[in-house]
């Protein structure tokens, strides 16, 4: 008899406190048609309209040399931006994370604040240091240094904007650690170096990498603060999304969705590390029979 | 500079407990060093900028009509947004947490897709969907609905761009939420609908505000998706920070850090109401 009340008692359960049938296909109907309207459309078209006119003709947009330096500044912002606002990120968590110091919070404030700027301003302040009428443009001058309107301030503007990454990503993950691992380590003789290589590194590396790629994608698909201060100059200043706007300007609309497909290519590509980074911190998580309720912050930037 | 900022530090290794961790005072000193040269220096010049202008001079500029005109677009269009995704953001979230159905993990994966598309790339492809001739552009215009180059457009592009926001400070508090409570709702006689309404919502509501809040402060200074969707007329369709460009394209940089400076002042009452969200939030997950 109670084995036959036990299914019974579940069903009655789970009517309970669930929805009738009716209202989820309802709400999921609803939720599927929203993110197909907002997500997946924007994609379709991107690629639809970068091979409207063929193969051919996706193939020569993109072999334009004014595309490929494009794609080659794009580069090589993201290889300054990405190792700086890492090294900036790792010492931020080191420093926040294992140790106790009045003034922390406002710390953690501060280092959030390029999120809440405007891309815009965080490329204007550039300008109002480094410009002409800058308060060090003079300077700047006078040493012969050419800091807006040129590929130094496109590097300076991306650091700006994807300050916050890496930190933010580690703060919080680097406080759950706590610091005992480190503490038996160093008593039983690490140095400060093995210490970090053996027994914090290996702790925090999907969070690292979680940082790295969201930081990475950001700097190359920065266009407001890039826009700024790059001065629109072609083949010298322009990034790929910059080389994405002069094109549509230009009502050459297939050559912008040319180069648009690259750096959407390059958005899935985050998206997949980012869900790969996620199921496998989320598997390490469970394989350490870590409470759910320890899960981080919500990653929203 | 330097014996000001070596003060404070000093300050703190003092106060600190006694760690037998290394790498306190080269981890914060660089922390402090590169905060200070790549953010607070930057940021400080806007305020020495605009104070050049005088405080007669700075109010006739942010109050010239055509920034009031932009002011209200920004702020009414990020509101609309931050309203359109707040109740599909919940609709969106409960589906994706509560539910099985098939192609929920891509769609889950896709929910990120505006924070990882350039804005740039988002704004033309917006722009060629809604345009009179686009795939929904088209239909629409029979309709008599026009969405490009109308404050509508700059609505949907901040619809996209802040719709990850709601989603993902909603799901992990709607994965944390006890069944027992619903449970306790049900065996007292609650209808599901009672129960959502009295108890699950509720408890979402402090996340699901800072969602909204976080999705309207990205909004009011967002730029690349809504320049090209916008139509960028003067008074009408104008956003702030396109104005902002303007100005300096102009070389008027203490007008254009005059409204710069207005803006940022609005972003960081948000993120201060954010933050007080946020603990509010917390302190109602640790009391349960």
């Amino acid at each position: 008899m109670a084995a036959a009340t036990l299914p019974a008692l579940g069903r009655a359960r789970a009517r309970a406190t669930s929805e009738p049938l009716l209202a989820k296909a309802l709400l999921i109907g609803v939720a599927v048609v929203f993110l197909a309207l907002f997500l997946v459309l924007p994609l379709v078209a991107v690629f639809s309209q970068a091979l409207e006119k063929g193969w051919a003709a996706y193939v020569a947009a993109l072999h334009e040399p004014m595309a490929l330096s494009a794609l080659k500044l794009t580069l090589l912002t993201a290889a300054v931006a990405v190792p700086l606002n890492l090294a900036f990120g790792l010492a931020a968590a080191w420093a926040i994370a294992k140790f106790e110091f009045p003034g922390k919070n406002a710390l953690i404030t501060l280092i959030d604040l390029p999120f809440g700027v405007s891309p815009v301003i965080s490329g204007m302040v550039f300008i109002l240091l480094f410009g002409r009428q800058g308060i060090l443009g003079p300077w700047a001058e006078s040493h012969g240094l050419k800091l807006v309107f040129s590929v130094p301030g496109l590097i300076l503007a991306t650091v700006f904007v994807t300050f916050p990454f890496v930190a933010r990503e580690l703060i919080p993950l680097m406080q759950a650690e706590g610091t005992e691992e480190e503490e038996a380590a160093r008593v039983l003789g690490a140095s400060g170096l093995q210490l970090f290589w053996r027994v914090t590194l290996p702790n925090i590396k999907w969070g690292l990498l979680y940082g790295v790629i969201l930081c990475n994608a950001r700097a190359m698909g920065e266009f407001g603060a890039v826009s700024v201060v790059s001065g629109h100059i072609r083949g010298k200043t322009n990034t790929l999304p910059l080389h994405v706007e002069i094109l549509y300007n230009e009502y050459n609309f297939q050559a912008a969705f040319a180069a648009s497909s690259l750096l959407a290519f390059l958005a899935l590509v985050t998206l997949v590390a980012k869900s790969l980074v996620e199921w496998r911190s989320a598997a390490v998580r469970g394989r350490a029979g870590i409470d759910a309720s320890e899960e981080e912050s919500p990653r929203v930037h | 500079m330097l014996d000001a900022r070596r003060d404070p530090k000093d300050d703190m290794r003092l106060h600190k407990t006694h760690s037998v961790l290394p790498g306190f005072g080269l981890a914060m000193g660089f922390t402090l060093f590169y905060l200070s040269l790549v953010v607070l220096i930057p940021l400080s010049t806007l305020f020495w900028k605009s104070a050049s202008l005088g405080a007669a001079g700075f109010w006739d500029v942010v109050t010239a009509p055509r920034v009031l005109a932009s002011y209200k677009i920004t702020f009414l269009a990020s509101l609309a947004a931050a309203s359109i995704n707040g109740i599909f953001g919940l609709v969106v979230t409960w589906v994706l947490v509560r539910y099985q159905f098939p192609g929920r993990r891509l769609l889950d994966a896709l929910v990120d897709l505006p924070f990882a598309l350039p804005t740039a790339v988002a704004g033309i492809t917006l722009t060629t969907l809604y345009a009179p001739n686009g795939w929904l552009g088209a239909p629409l215009e029979k309709l008599g609905i026009k969405v490009a180059f109308t404050p509508l457009g700059i609505t949907l592009a901040l619809t996209f761009i802040g719709l990850p926001f709601v989603v993902r400070t909603l799901q992990p508090v709607l994965e944390g939420l006890d069944p027992e409570v619903e449970e306790a709702a049900a065996s007292l006689g609650a209808n599901r609908l009672q129960t959502i309404l009295r108890v699950v919502l509720p408890a979402l509501m402090p996340a699901w505000l800072t969602g909204f809040a976080l999705a309207f402060a990205r909004a009011l200074g967002e730029y690349g998706s809504v320049v090209f969707i916008a139509g960028n007329m003067p008074m009408k369709t104008e956003i702030t920070p396109l104005l902002i460009i303007t100005k300096l394209e102009q070389f008027d940089y203490a007008g254009a850090t005059a409204i710069a400076a207005v803006t940022l002042v609005a972003s960081f009452v948000l993120l201060l109401a954010i933050n007080r969200l946020q603990s509010w939030s917390a302190r109602l997950g640790t009391a349960e």
